[in-house]
This record gives structure tokens, C-alpha cells and sequence, in this order.
């Protein structure tokens, strides 16, 4: 709290910036350490016996059993058949999400059209909507289709994404100047023109970020896949996990061999869009206002 | 996760009035006179409606129906197999009288309560370190993040593993200093902050960000002013940087609120290896929250019922809370 006042007045502060600055680093460093310990105490339960860790004092340094905890995971569950699962309907969900969300957001911010007002309204109240309210109808719904128990049961519900919209939408508007689309419009592109050849385009940071939040989305998500996948050995991967855990709950390294491979992915492709990410929400606020 | 505060309630724009709208021109708000251009657009706005209209469909289909749908089955007995029954108003009565319901909503309440407060104090004290510093600003921004990013399963099956009674690092720790073992896991108000450092643990940097971004949208002028006029650091937070903030503070405690109630999956696999009540949130049912009940009675015992009974109770609960919470942040604006 303290440091508020100090970021914008660097003139006069030379004297005191130094010692002031220095204190925000610890504390943040020690924030990154919180935030960061339970990755490492993952990678230390996952790479040592269940032994060692059942110990007092339990071994705090990374030990070398790591390909044998794994082992004997791939052994107890079906791992890379449920990632391949995982990644099959986080794909499929996102390239949806990304493609339906932009292109009702780009009619959304620079069109003007009879209900426009009404139906964005009516989209952001469904925002809000807890999507727990809907869930046992959905089983329903899906059990009629036929659904139960296969993947194409975990797709349609993640895709209406009025977030996703809602967020294009400012991207789009402070994002793309009107003149540049009056300008194709007078060149002669019609209105799916200037969505797929001068907007997405323009739109990259935007599309890069919601495709991300998608991804993840789909990949963490627990509550519908546990509900819908019925047929044992036939789920995503976050099922695969709880179902490991339930079964061997007291065998901690094998778990965490499962939690830790499960969970690697994932940290890949955030630490590759991350730059993206976080300057795609920030980029929306600074130039929203 | 993510922005929406971001470019959230501030940031809107309003657009500015033009020249009626033909079929594409961007979007401006007609001049008063232009209601009979406005009839003849529906036909020729095909391509805005056909372009908005998948998100509606899926969304009607896969969302808004089953939502009214679950209201319907409130009123109804069934267990998804057989007949339905209409049964009026018996599901809520039953509700009304039913212990675990209420035991589940004082948990929901608690939980939530235990992780909101921490988690948005520390947000916002985190994002305003984070923007005074210079240096590595990307870089505390990633660490920060990370942990709402990673699946709500393996934090918890960690979780479950750190605080373990029996062989978790915490007690492990605890004993080397030779304090006795705590039972995290079997005491009923240590479930709940297990559980509340959890979710604080995933959504504080979440929370964070958002406010970063709000604070960068605040011009350095105004601090200079405030400056020059002698104001210290902790009043210019108070002052300047708490007032400017507050939609998008309002913003975060409405999500935190929908989001904090929701709370399943951390007592599902916390407890799921239970051997007697695998869904019922651990010794005493001290981390039943409501929507696990929910899970319980409708995807357990089948009593779709009850379940979206459950749901629809919790529902209108959800809503008074943000109203309360609403009503809160926006009569500090007053004083």
C-alpha cells in the first residue's frame, strides 16, 4: 500500500524511491514463492518413494524415483488415453469458441442492428448465471441426444460463451478503427470480408488470449466431465486424476507422478501465451478507457 | 479467469451519434428521426443476425432451456428413470426442514467468506506493489498467475496431500517444533480454511491482474497533484487510487461472489476417498457445500427433484448476496 503513491512522482524521489522499491520486491518475492512452492513440492512427492515422504522429517530435496512413480502410475490408470481425450475436446472446444465468439463480437461492436441493445443486454445477464443452475437438464439433454459417456457430450456446453464475446467485443471496438473498415467497405468487402480479412487479423493478441482462457477452460474442466463420462476407462484427463487419487489415495508419489505429468502441459502453453495473455488484458484496459 | 474488469464498467464507450446506419456502416446510434430506416433493417441486417446466431442457438439449446427447465423439475418427482410427479411445492418444503441443506449453505457461506476476504485484499495490495516496481514486472505477473491457470483437481489432490493428518508436509513440519500432529482434515472449522486457503491460493493473483490493469488506467497527473497539495501514500490509496477503482472492485467481489459459492470440486476430491460417504465433504460434513449436496441428491440418489431444487434455492441465494454485496460497495461510494 504503501508504494501507491511512489510509481508516478519518480522526479522528486530519488532519495526514497530506492529503499521503498526494495521492499515491494521482497514482498512480491515472497508472494512468487507461495505461488510457486506447490510446483516444486509437486515435483519433490513425484520424484522421491512414498517412504521418504511418509518420513519426520519427510526428504525435502528431489530425489530419483520419478520414471518409477510414473511407471507405476501408467500402469494403474489409462494416462495418455485420457490426455488424448483431453487434448481431442480442449482443441475442438477452443477453434469453436474462438470462431463463434468473434464473429457475433465483431456484429456486436460495429454494427448497428434492430435488438442489438436487447440481445447484448440478455448476454451479459447470462454471463452471471451460475452454469451449476443448468447442469441436470443438460445430463438429461445429453443422455436423450445419446451422448452420455462420449466426448462430443463435453463440446456444445462450453461453447456458449458469453464472456468470450462480451470481451472480444471492447477488443474489437477500441481495437479497429471504423475508417479502416468504411475504407473495405468502399473498396467493395462485404460483411464477412472485413470479419475474416481485416478484423481477426487485427484482432490477434484478443483471439490469442480468449483461446487460452478457452483452452484451459476445457482442459481444468471437472464437474461436467465427472458427470457425463459414465464409462469407466473411457475419460478426460482431470477425471483420470480424482479417480487415481480416490483409488491410491495414501500412495503420495505415484499421485503426484500423475498430478505432475497431468499439469506440465498445461504450464507449457501458458508459459508460451503468457506474454500474450496478460498484455491481451491489459492492452484492453488501456486503451478501453 | 481474466477481463472482463478490466475493460470492464469504466470502460464502455459510449458511442457517439452519426449519420443514420446503413447496412455497413459501423455501428452509431441513429439521429431521433431515423426510426423508419431502423424498420426496413431487420431483413437487410441477414449477415449480423446469421453471424450473432450460433452463440444463440447453442446457447438456448445447451443453456437458457435447461436453466427453466431445472425449475420445471423442481416441482416434480423423479428419479430419471420412471414417471415424473408434479408435487407442487413439496421439494421446497422438504428443503426448508432439511438439516443438510442448511448445514451445506452455512459451509457455502463460510467457505466463502474465509477465501473472498483474503483473496481480494491481497490482490489488490499485490497489484499495487507490483505496479510501483519497475523491474521484472512480466515476471511477477507470470508467477502470480500460474496458480489460476492450473487444474482445480491437482491443487486439490495437493492440497489433500500437504495437509493430511497423518503424513502431510504441514503436520510433518509442525512436529519437527514439536507441536502435535493438527487434524486439518477431520476438524470441522480446519476443513473450511483448508479449503478457503485453497481457492485463495488460486485466485488471488487472478484478482490481482485485474486490479493491475485498473490501476495503469489511472493517469500519473493526478497522483503529481496530489502530491504537490502534500498528500502522503496512504491517503493518496484512499483517496485517489480506492475511489477511481471502485467499478472495477465492485466487478471482483460480484465474481468472486458467484464464483466463491460454487465451490464442489475442492470438497469433492478432498473427501472422495472416504470410504463410507465418498460425496458427502469428510467427517461431520463440515465441507458439504451446497452444490455438492446438489451433486449428491441428484447424481447419486437420483432425486432429480431435489437436486434441482437444491439448485434453485442456492440460485436465489446467490442473487441476494450480490444484491447485498452490490448495494455495500456502491453506498461507500456515497460517503
Amino acid at each position: 500500500m504503501t508504494a501507491a503513491g511512489t510509481t508516478p512522482g519518480q522526479v522528486g524521489t530519488r532519495r526514497s524511491r530506492r529503499p521503498r522499491g526494495l521492499s515491494a520486491h521482497v514482498f512480491l518475492i515472497l508472494a512468487v514463492l507461495i505461488s510457486v512452492f506447490p510446483f516444486v513440492w509437486t515435483i519433490i512427492m513425484a520424484t522421491n518413494t512414498t517412504q521418504d515422504i511418509y518420513k519426520s522429517p519427510p526428504k525435502l530435496t528431489f530425489g530419483s524415483h520419478l520414471l518409477e512413480n510414473i511407471r507405476h502410475m501408467l500402469k494403474t490408470i489409462d494416462f495418455f488415453g485420457s490426455m488424448l481425450n483431453t487434448i481431442v475436446v480442449a482443441s475442438v472446444t477452443t477453434l469453436l469458441v474462438l470462431f463463434v465468439d468473434s464473429l457475433a463480437a465483431f456484429a456486436f461492436a460495429k454494427f448497428d442492428f434492430p435488438g442489438r441493445r436487447v440481445l447484448f443486454a440478455a448476454l451479459l445477464g447470462f454471463m452471471m448465471l451460475p452454469l451449476q443452475l443448468g447442469i441436470l437438464p443438460q445430463f438429461i439433454l445429453v443422455s436423450k441426444i445419446g451422448w452420455v459417456g462420449t466426448l462430443s457430450a463435453l463440446v456444445p456446453p462450453s461453447l456458449a460463451n458469453a464472456f468470450g464475446i462480451f470481451w472480444l467485443r471492447q477488443y474489437i471496438q477500441s481495437g479497429v478503427p471504423d475508417e479502416l473498415l468504411d475504407a473495405a467497405r468502399i473498396d467493395g468487402a462485404g460483411f464477412f470480408r472485413q470479419y475474416w480479412n481485416i478484423t481477426l487479423p487485427m484482432i490477434k493478441p484478443g483471439l490469442s488470449f480468449l483461446a487460452i482462457y478457452a483452452f484451459v477452460n476445457a482442459w481444468n474442466d471437472y464437474i461436467w466431465p465427472l458427470v457425463v463420462l459414465t464409462k469407466p476407462g473411457h475419460v478426460t484427463l482431470q477425471v483420470a486424476l480424482a479417480q487415481l487419487n480416490v483409488a491410491h489415495n495414501t500412495d503420495y508419489s505415484m499421485v503426484m507422478a500423475g498430478v505432475l505429468m497431468a499439469s506440465v502441459p498445461m504450464l507449457v502453453v501458458f508459459s508460451i501465451f503468457a506474454r500474450g495473455f496478460i498484455a491481451g488484458a491489459t492492452e484492453g484496459a488501456v486503451q478501453g478507457s | 479467469m481474466s477481463s472482463p474488469p478490466v475493460t470492464g464498467p469504466a470502460a464502455v464507450p459510449r458511442h457517439r451519434g452519426g449519420p443514420g446506419p446503413t447496412r455497413f456502416r459501423p455501428r452509431r446510434t441513429p439521429p431521433p428521426g431515423a426510426v423508419r430506416v431502423r424498420r426496413r433493417g431487420v431483413l437487410s441486417h441477414w449477415r449480423q443476425y446469421l453471424a450473432i446466431s450460433p452463440f444463440y442457438l447453442v446457447f438456448l439449446a445447451f443453456s437458457f432451456f435447461p436453466v427453466l427447465y431445472s425449475l420445471y423439475l423442481a416441482f416434480q418427482r423423479w428419479d430419471g428413470i420412471g414417471d415424473m410427479h408434479f408435487v407442487g411445492l413439496q421439494e421446497f418444503r422438504f428443503l426448508w426442514k432439511d438439516p443438510v441443506f442448511w448445514l451445506s449453505i452455512r459451509n457455502t457461506l463460510v467457505i466463502w467468506v474465509l477465501s473472498t476476504v483474503p483473496t481480494l485484499v491481497g490482490a489488490l495490495v499485490l497489484a499495487t506493489l507490483l505496479h510501483s516496481v519497475r523491474r521484472f514486472k512480466g515476471f511477477y505477473r507470470i508467477a502470480l498467475y500460474v496458480p489460476n491457470v492450473t487444474s482445480i483437481v491437482a491443487v486439490a489432490i495437493f492440497f489433500g496431500a500437504v495437509f493430511s493428518n497423518n503424513f502431510g508436509l504441514v503436520n510433518a513440519i509442525l512436529g519437527t517444533v514439536g507441536i502435535s500432529p493438527v487434524p486439518w482434515l477431520s476438524n470441522p472449522w480446519l476443513i473450511k480454511l483448508v479449503i478457503a486457503l485453497l481457492m485463495t491460493w488460486m485466485w488471488t493473483g487472478y484478482n490481482m491482474i485485474i486490479y493491475l490493469a485498473g490501476l495503469q488506467t489511472i493517469p500519473k497527473e493526478i497522483y503529481e497533484a496530489a502530491k504537490l497539495d502534500g498528500a502522503g501514500p496512504v491517503r493518496t490509496f484512499l483517496q485517489i487510487t480506492m475511489p477511481i477503482m471502485r467499478p472495477i472492485i465492485l466487478f471482483t467481489v460480484i465474481i468472486s461472489t458467484i464464483n466463491g459459492l460454487q465451490s464442489f470440486s475442492e470438497p469433492q476430491i478432498l473427501f472422495a476417498s472416504e470410504a463410507a460417504n465418498p460425496s458427502l465433504g469428510g467427517p461431520g460434513q463440515a465441507g458439504l457445500t451446497t452444490l455438492l449436496y446438489f451433486y449428491q441428491s441428484a447424481f447419486v440418489n437420483n432425486d432429480y427433484g431435489y437436486g434441482a431444487a437444491i439448485v434453485w434455492a442456492f440460485f436465489v441465494l446467490i442473487i441476494v448476496l450480490v444484491l447485498i454485496n452490490w448495494r455495500i460497495v456502491q453506498r461507500g461510494r456515497k460517503t
